[in-house]
């Protein structure tokens, strides 16, 4: 409950938020609703029903040229060409050590234009080490404080939204929503069907507000980064800071699948090929805590066979499993599935399992 | 806000309910609706120490594990079991069946530094 200072960023629809009553909390260099009247309510919301979220504190990269293709798939590990225009996918931006510089999704919107929606808190390096790799072939602009964007997540998004019911999933596309002109894609963060939004500051409180309007007979609620973290960790999905960071890897994060080691030369292949060919020291591993433990946090030691064998990297109890769940590295032959390990909670020990991705398994 | 006008505050947010010599603990209105869905509670175990001022109990919601500061110094006599399988309670009825634990005064001094009502509710902007 610690006091905000004023030097964080507001995103538009900051007052939007006080008046439903949301706590704030700093995160990334925003002050950003962690909640407005519970993380539980507001997870089962999004997995039940359906919310929204204020994203617009994530970053806007937009590189556009007729190099631009060729750039990103220089500078990132997903294969662009895999993608084509209207389609986003999730990819990498690694240094030349593989590290992860952040873990972005790359819209294609026009032949020659690229979105790059980054983490808040990268939004500045991102910038500067594209501009720098990109030495004036391509353009790299930070449109961030020009483009606001929602999440609407849930299985009942689409009735919310017919007009873009018919996208595929990690598709975007153009169109107007409550009189919104918008960017829509079906992507998002919670494991559930669902759409981002993309538009101007301006009519940002527009459109929250049309949603919620048009939401509130589905049983729509407003959710906060709380909710976000909780929805996301159940998939498995790593939180860039947390569970990935420059100091690790796509290939020891388990996440080789956005790393296109086929496509040519790029950032980091060097390192990533050696790791993904002979092998790496440690994985990151998703676990589920024994009922009646307490919640595992980030931090917290990991044991097995009575030594210590990594760190906790995101952990909470989950709303939809009812028990702690949390992912962190460990030595990689203990990283198999059903395998034991234990948690140091406040001096003791509890017994956890590593499990396999995703920590919630999806209805068929 | 609940702020109960027959109780002891703490500026950390506990309250304490004195019955004779023992002194009933536990976390105010404010404090859980701050903290808001309570998924887990850690409480002292009986006969064990607690100082007044000093960590005693955790108070783990979706979002983070909080401290508990023992209000007063004394012998653990009781700790709410209840809350092993409903940490929900302290949500719910945080004056009541909410209670976190129970201790036999040590120093009855001990509680003349603790908040009147109204210093609780200035203290929270009620």
């Amino acid at each position: 409950m610690g006091g905000i200072t004023n030097s964080l960023k507001r995103t538009l629809l900051h007052s939007a938020h006080i008046a439903l009553g949301a706590k704030m909390v700093p995160f990334g260099g925003w002050e950003m609703p962690v909640l407005y009247t519970s993380i539980r309510e507001e997870h089962l919301a999004v997995r039940e029903r359906v919310g929204l979220f204020d994203v617009s504190h994530m970053g806007e990269l937009v590189v556009s040229g007729f190099r631009a293709e060729a750039f990103l798939n220089r500078v990132l590990t997903n294969d662009v060409r895999r993608s084509q225009a209207g389609r986003a996918q999730y990819t990498f931006l690694c240094n030349d050590q593989g590290g992860i510089l952040d873990d972005l999704v790359l819209y294609w919107l026009e032949p020659m234009r690229f979105l790059l929606l980054v983490n808040a808190a990268n939004i500045y390096r991102d910038f500067g080490w594209l501009t720098e790799q990109a030495a004036g072939t391509v353009r790299v602009e930070n449109h961030s404080d020009e483009i606001a964007t929602l999440a609407l997540q849930g299985p009942l998004a689409p009735r919310l939204l017919p007009m873009a019911a018919g996208l595929g999933i990690f598709h975007i596309g153009a169109f107007d929503v409550c009189g919104v002109r918008c960017w829509v894609a079906r992507t998002g963060y919670t494991g559930e069907d669902g759409f981002e939004l993309f538009c101007a500051p301006d009519d940002a409180l527009q459109l929250w507000n049309a949603l919620l309007t048009c939401g509130a007979e589905f049983g729509i609620k407003p959710c906060g980064l709380g909710a976000r973290d909780t929805l996301r960790l159940e998939m498995c999905y790593p939180l860039h800071g947390q569970d990935i960071t420059p100091e690790t890897t796509p290939i020891e994060a388990g996440l080789s699948r956005f790393v296109a080691l086929d496509k040519g030369e790029f950032l980091g292949r060097a390192v990533l090929a050696g790791q993904k060919e002979k092998g790496v020291h440690r994985k990151l591993v998703p676990f589920q805590m024994t009922a009646g433990a307490p919640p595992p946090r980030p931090h917290y030691p990991i044991f097995a066979g009575g030594k210590r064998v990594g760190e906790v990297t995101s952990g909470a109890p989950s709303p939809s499993l009812g028990v702690g769940i949390g992912m962190g590295y460990v030595a990689t032959e203990l990283a198999q599935a059903s395998s034991p390990i234990e948690i140091e909670i406040r001096g003791k020990t509890y017994p956890a399992t590593i499990e396999n991705k995703p920590l919630l398994k999806r209805k068929p | 806000m609940n702020i109960p006008n027959d109780l002891k505050y703490t500026k950390t947010h506990e309250w304490v309910r004195v019955e004779g010599d023992i002194a009933v603990v536990g976390i105010t209105d404010h404090a859980q609706h701050e903290l808001t869905d309570i998924v887990y509670v850690e409480l002292p175990t009986m006969d064990s120490e607690v100082h007044a001022g000093k960590e005693c109990a955790v108070v783990e919601s979706v979002k983070a594990a909080s401290d508990i500061y023992a209000p007063v110094s004394g012998d653990v006599l009781a700790a709410n079991e209840q809350l092993a399988n409903a940490p929900e309670l302290v949500n719910k009825d945080p004056y009541g069946q909410g209670w976190l634990f129970k201790v036999k005064l040590r120093d009855s001094g001990e509680l003349g530094e603790l908040l009147t009502p109204q210093e609780y509710a200035a203290l929270i902007g009620a």
